[in-house]
């Protein structure tokens, strides 16, 4: 009596022998150089994406670098621009100063010069005003006398 | 298209269908070599009908089967490896990336069953899995040979031969005794052998979940009757379901099988105070 359901030992090992030749087959033909193909894409990629991790990891150094530098041009531009302002105020100072000085000897000069331009309109009204005066005195005088000989004229007439 | 040709068109078209019906009962069946019961019991058993190997041997017709299966399969993937594969794009097509697909699919499912040992395994179960998969939808074609005896048969899935399910079964259950050696020495053969069911579950289970498509097939093409419409639903449920789902089945628990036994044991030292 044999095995049951007419298993057979040696249609086993066919069937064994027909798989191990088919997996031996495809894993030569196909599984090997396509999973080797997949492998070096996956590392393509993976140089892409180092590479590009470098360059970010640089770019992000050089970032940090650039905006120390630029923090310090920053900080140096201001000290600069406080000393500049410093230098400014004393330097407007200092002008301020100068006119001032400035003004106060025109103001003097000014004051010196009409003081002695007032002295002149003096000297010359109180002379203009003299002549006024002695001329308007010989003015009344003369008219006086006139009227003083008319009316002893008159009354002589009257009384006479 | 015109109503009335179109008309014209679907008369014609009934008309056709019906001459053939009437022809098909007509002409009667052909004289039945085989009673029913001979036809299931030749399904399950392959004791009657054989074929011979090239002069050399009778052989069942599931080997020949499955010989047919590994060179369409293994001549495929020559003119693949030598046309294809060198042209592959870094973007690939659609042809390239259903290859890498394919690929993928069994590289990813040996990896997350058996992460510390995986390459041997990736490779078997891609063998694996096209072989399954091929093999059950070669019985869609509907290949014919002749017996020993002089009678045409259909050409069977490889696996619905339960001599090719063992063989695959036990197969698989030698690799995975493979991992657990290569990971853990005597302790995997230990763990291997502790599921010493596995081989015989694995290669009955295939043999089961074919031969009962296979059985289910032969039954409708016995009658002619049950020849219209019905082998449509038949064939994909009991062929291209079962070709998937066996595929995935076989090569996924023996990924799991594999990946347990081959993963190594750290040794805990607990101190007790």
């Amino acid at each position: 009596m044999g095995i049951p359901l007419n298993i057979d030992w040696q249609q086993i090992l066919l069937h064994l022998f027909n798989f191990l030749f088919l997996a031996g087959g495809l894993y030569l033909l196909l599984y090997k150089p396509v999973k080797r193909f997949m492998e070096k894409r996956e590392a393509y990629y993976k140089n892409m994406d180092d590479a590009a991790k470098e360059k970010m990891a640089a770019a992000e150094t050089m970032e940090k670098q650039y905006a120390a530098r630029l923090a310090d041009a920053q900080s140096e531009i201001g000290e600069m621009k406080k000393a500049a302002l410093e230098d400014a105020e004393q330097t407007a100072q200092s002008y301020l100063a100068e006119a001032r000085e400035q003004k106060h000897k025109m103001i003097d000069e000014a004051k010196k010069a009409a003081l002695a331009e007032k002295e002149k309109i003096m000297q010359e009204a109180n002379a203009e005003i003299e002549d006024l005066v002695s001329d308007a005195i010989d003015k009344m005088l003369a008219s006086s006398e006139e009227n003083a000989l008319d009316k002893f004229l008159d009354r002589a007439e009257k009384e006479g | 298209m015109s109503k009335r040709k179109r008309a014209v068109f679907i008369t014609v078209w009934i008309l056709l269908m019906a001459l053939v019906l009437i022809a098909a009962f007509a002409v009667g069946g052909g004289v039945k070599h085989e009673s029913i019961q001979e036809v299931v019991r030749d399904a399950v058993l392959h004791g009657s009908n054989k074929i011979s190997l090239l002069g050399i041997k009778n052989v069942n017709p599931a080997i020949v089967s499955a010989m047919t299966v590994s060179g369409i399969l293994l001549v495929f993937a020559a003119i693949v490896r030598i046309f294809i594969i060198p042209r592959f794009q870094v973007m690939p097509g659609k042809f390239q990336l259903a290859l890498e697909e394919l690929v993928r699919f069994f590289d990813n499912l040996a990896k997350t069953n058996s992460p510390h040992r995986n390459s041997f395994l990736g490779a078997y179960i891609f063998a694996a899995g096209i072989y399954i998969f091929i093999g059950t939808l070669f019985e869609l074609f509907g290949l014919q040979a002749v017996t020993t005896e002089g009678l045409s048969v259909t050409l069977p899935a490889p696996l619905s031969d339960i001599n090719g399910a063992i063989a695959l079964g036990c197969l698989s259950y030698l690799v995975i005794l493979s991992g657990g050696i290569a990971g853990n020495r005597l302790k995997g053969v230990g763990n291997t052998l502790k599921d010493f069911s596995l081989p015989i579950s694995m290669s009955f289970r295939l043999f089961g979940a074919l031969l009962s498509g296979l059985l289910v097939t032969e039954l409708v093409y016995y009658y002619i009757n049950l020849s219209f419409v019905l082998p449509v639903a038949v064939g994909v449920m009991f062929t291209l379901l079962h070709a998937l789902i066996q595929t995935y089945v076989l090569t996924m628990l023996t990924a799991l099988f594999y990946g347990e036994v081959s993963e190594p044991h750290l040794k805990t030292k607990v101190k007790n105070k």
